[in-house]
């Protein structure tokens, strides 16, 4: 699971109003390399939830110096743009589990693949 | 790349070892899922360096073959262990990077859970042929809330005029850029017939 997924992802356990972000357990992380792709990197930033992108790369120990807030200009910063390219899409999360913040709900990440099938009780 | 590149290419996309009736897991064939991806990428651009979600992934056909016409990034979503296994071994046999895959019951995400978060949304869907009537338009309704561009489809020519009352209702351009012949072998104990051909309608769906 990258970590661009995980920024998409939201809990949806029966009741939740606030399932988001889901916070990484992991057992297993990689960082396989992937094709920097600056114009790809530069659309995606407006989209994520910044905090939550952060709060998941330090919780895995790979923040290294990306920024806690978005930097001005980012668009021509390849040195920037390459630290989000990095945290996004070659961070992996192989094995672990996603905790729902509200209901506390685990959702197993088993082999790169995070289920969040429900059960009867909690959908 | 050429369609014929691309349909050879999906050739060697491995496919589900044992399909699940109830699940209506048929997988969609190298030509039918080149087509489609060729179009969504030539005529509309809505696959390259987008983020495209394939709701249904099964063994990830789709999903591996916009990987391939360079999606920023594809993330597959189905609720079988087993077609998600295929699609992990298709992904490492491809040597892809820009896939992911989600584990996830497409009918019951509820319409915030990825509204607006991805470029493009890719489906072949089940159809509602196995006691799961109405499917096919709870998958359009999710992918059409995860979208901001376009949700390319497959449904029944037969439910043409259905859909388009839908699209209506949710105030959803419809497009019908062909019409297909989905050739499925018999892949059931239960199919008398060698292959059957069902009309398909492949459909792009966008907003006003």
């Amino acid at each position: 699971m990258k970590l661009l997924t995980h920024n998409i992802l939201t809990s949806h356990v029966k009741g939740v109003t606030k399932g988001y972000p889901l916070l990484i357990k992991a057992t297993e992380v990689r960082v396989n390399e992937v094709e920097f792709n600056p114009q790809f990197v530069s659309r995606m930033i407006p989209k994520l939830e910044w905090s939550a992108l952060v709060q998941a790369a330090e919780g895995l120990g790979h923040l290294q110096d990306l920024p806690s807030s978005l930097i001005q200009d980012y668009e021509n910063n390849e040195e920037f743009l390459r630290k989000v390219h990095r945290v996004l899409l070659e961070v992996e999360v192989i094995e672990g589990c996603l905790q729902c913040p509200e209901s506390g709900r685990e959702f197993p990440i088993s082999r790169g693949v995070p289920n969040m099938l429900l059960n009867e009780d909690d959908s | 790349m050429k369609l014929k590149d691309l349909e050879s290419c999906l050739q060697q996309v491995d496919v589900f070892e044992d399909p699940k009736v109830l699940l209506e897991q048929y997988p969609t064939s190298p030509h039918i899922a080149a087509c489609m991806l060729y179009t969504i990428h030539n005529t509309f651009d809505d696959i390259k360096d987008k983020v495209v979600a394939d709701l249904g992934c099964g063994c990830g056909v789709l999903s591996i073959g916009a990987a391939v016409l360079d999606a920023g990034l594809c993330v597959g979503f189905d609720i079988d262990d087993d077609a998600l296994e295929i699609f992990q071994r298709n992904k490492e046999e491809f040597e892809l990077t820009n896939i992911d895959v989600v584990q996830c019951d497409v009918c019951s995400l509820r319409e915030s859970a990825f509204a607006k978060k991805f470029d493009t949304v890719i489906m072949n869907p089940p159809f509602g042929t196995k006691r799961n009537q109405g499917i096919d338009m709870e998958f359009l309704k999710t992918a059409l809330s995860m979208a901001t561009t376009a949700v390319y489809s497959l449904h029944k020519t037969s439910t043409r005029e259905h859909i388009q009352k839908k699209a209506n209702d949710w105030k959803v351009k419809m497009e019908v850029i062909a019409e297909l012949r989905y050739d499925l072998p018999a892949s059931y104990k239960f199919h008398k017939k060698k292959s059957v051909d069902i009309q398909v309608d492949f459909i792009r769906f966008s907003p006003t």
